[in-house]
């Protein structure tokens, strides 16, 4: 077994306007992948071309050996729009037995299904009377059925509470340990960052980074912060000892390049009782994010 | 074909909670009552039984209210699910468009059927109860009926075309009211108006004719009083009845529903999420 996803010289082209221009990536079998970028950056557009709704200008996609948008894709994507709209007059449970219909499953898993994403309740009421939050569980409901090879997750936690997301993290990591492969996009980088094995970040319509972040991180090369709390009085003489620190709320704050991690922690550890505390500050998802996304900017 | 019915069943839930279903008996029921009632005053004189009579006058109702309805309960059927963003995740799923197409279609005709069913039925039960000899009459009745479901599939087929080609339910709404306007009210007008002026020309003997079968609302209409020897009840375009075979207007009738089923679907393939 191959990969379940592959994408070669993607180019998607409405009019003038290059939405997508050469993407090429793969998402191998129990594989979480996010894909990040801005407003408009082509996350949405790329989504859209692997489920087949829209054609690409040109470039090369197969999904578990088969072409987007033929029967055999379509059984074996399970796709959440962003913004999971449904008939308002439907409940949910009949929407979701609907939805197995579809999928030749039997009607009768719905409510088991409903009962996974906490809707047990509300299943008999209709989706009109549902809040923002449970329509997205209606939507995460139906990309559950059946057995996906490939899930595409549009923005999937937009709309859910902290608790609920860490829920369907859970979820998809089950999905994932299956074998399913996960594509999906986010705005909220930190919970891409501790669930994710890699991170695709697109940029007006082009790859700018891939990797896992440690990856990422290394490539990056940038300043890692460190905030040093002095014992009482010993301030001065840990600014003179730490070129370059500053005082901020009675903390050192300090930066320094990756390669020079090692060495400035040896300074500080030679201190010895003058500092109370240490605290080092990788750089976050966000910092990588905009470096990333203004490099090819540039 | 677990997904064309499951599709059938689910747009015909939401016809229901939408009212459509009440609508439409109610409609048909109410306007069928009062034709049988109304209808039954000068029979006597005729020498033809009373349902036949109730069956041409409801001929005449059909043409005007079996069109609306269908339209009515078709143009949402593409542009609602652009609209509410429901269609993107629809077509992500192992289903063709030409099966959800004939899903909404099940649905459509089968409310279409059961307000015609109710309506005839309640109209041979009116004529019936009054008048012995208008059992006559099922035969005519009973071919209004189908004929009547068939003008509803062309319409419900011509809707969803306007609905694919609109993409928003306010425009297709616009559109599906112009085309009843046209195709049932105003082309009939324009006819008469084109024969006065023609004067007994081309036109008259054989334009006509063509112009009548190429609209399927004239030609049920034709269809419907050719066969059950109705002419003399009927009025105005309805006299042309007797100029034109059966078997014409019959494959018109027959024709026009799958002609505007395949536009629907060509109509709808062209539709991009």
């Amino acid at each position: 077994m191959t990969s379940t996803l592959t994408i070669s010289t993607l180019t998607k082209r409405f009019g003038e306007v290059a939405a997508l221009t050469g993407v090429s990536l793969t998402v191998a079998p129990g594989e979480r992948v996010a894909l990040l970028g801005h407003n408009g950056a082509g996350k949405s557009t790329l989504m859209k071309i692997i489920l087949g709704l829209i054609p690409a200008t040109s470039g090369e996609i197969t999904i578990c050996d088969a072409a987007p948008g033929s029967p055999a894709a379509r059984r074996a994507v399970a796709y959440l729009p962003e913004n999971a709209a449904f008939h308002p007059a439907l409940t949910g449970l009949e929407q979701i037995r609907h939805y197995l219909a579809l999928r030749g499953e039997s009607p009768s898993l719905a409510m088991p299904l409903l009962e996974k994403v906490g809707l047990g309740q509300a299943a008999r009421r209709r989706i009109g009377t549902y809040s923002k939050g449970m329509r997205q569980r209606v939507g995460l409901a139906q990309a559950l059925i059946g057995h996906p090879r490939l899930l595409v997750l549009d923005e999937p936690t937009s709309g859910l509470d902290p608790i609920s997301r860490r829920e369907f993290y859970a979820l998809l990591d089950d999905l994932a340990a299956q074998g399913a492969s996960i594509l999906l996009s986010s705005h909220a980088l930190t919970e891409v960052e501790a669930r994710t094995d890699r991170i695709l970040i697109l940029s007006k319509g082009r790859l700018v980074a891939e990797g896992s972040l440690p990856d990422l991180r290394r490539r990056a090369d940038l300043p890692v912060t460190l905030h040093v709390t002095a014992r009482n009085g010993y301030a001065p003489d840990i600014v003179r000892a730490l070129p370059g620190a500053i005082l901020v709320d009675g903390a050192l704050h300090l930066t320094c390049a990756q390669g020079d991690k090692l060495e400035t922690l040896g300074r500080i550890a030679g201190l010895g009782d003058k500092v109370a505390d240490l605290e080092i500050l990788p750089p976050s998802l966000e910092d990588l994010y905009s470096h990333f996304s203004q490099g090819a900017a540039r | 074909m677990i997904r064309i019915l499951s599709t059938a069943g689910t747009e015909f839930r939401i016809a229901l909670r939408n009212r459509w279903v009440a609508i439409a008996l109610l409609l048909m029921a109410v306007f069928s009552l009062v034709l049988s009632l109304a209808g039954s005053a000068p029979t006597g004189g005729l020498g033809v039984d009373r349902l036949s009579v109730t069956v041409a006058s409801l001929t005449s109702l059909s043409v005007y209210l079996i069109p609306l309805l269908a339209l009515l309960m078709s143009f949402d059927a593409i542009a609602g699910e652009t609209e509410r963003g429901t269609l993107p995740l629809l077509l992500a799923y192992p289903i063709a468009r030409w099966e959800i197409l004939l899903g909404k279609l099940i649905a459509h005709l089968a409310i279409l059927s059961l307000a015609v069913l109710l309506g005839h039925g309640l109209a041979a039960a009116v004529a019936i109860s009054t008048d012995d000899t208008a059992i006559q009459g099922l035969p005519a009745l009973a071919r209004l009926s189908w004929s009547s479901v068939l003008l509803g599939a062309t319409f419900l087929g011509a809707g969803y075309a306007l609905s694919a080609l609109s993409r928003r339910p306010s425009g297709a709404a616009g559109l599906a009211i112009g085309l009843w306007l046209g195709l049932v009210v105003l082309y009939d007008l324009a006819l008469l108006t084109a024969i006065v002026a023609d004067n007994g020309g081309w036109f008259t003997t054989t334009g006509f004719p063509i112009a009548l079968l190429a609209n399927p609302a004239d030609a049920f209409r034709l269809f419907n009083l050719t066969a059950s020897g109705a002419t003399a009840a009927a009025a105005g375009v309805g006299g042309a009845a007797d100029a034109i075979p059966l078997w014409q207007s019959l494959s018109s009738v027959l024709l026009w529903p799958l002609a505007a089923l395949a536009l629907a679907a060509a109509a709808f393939r062209k539709v991009t999420p």
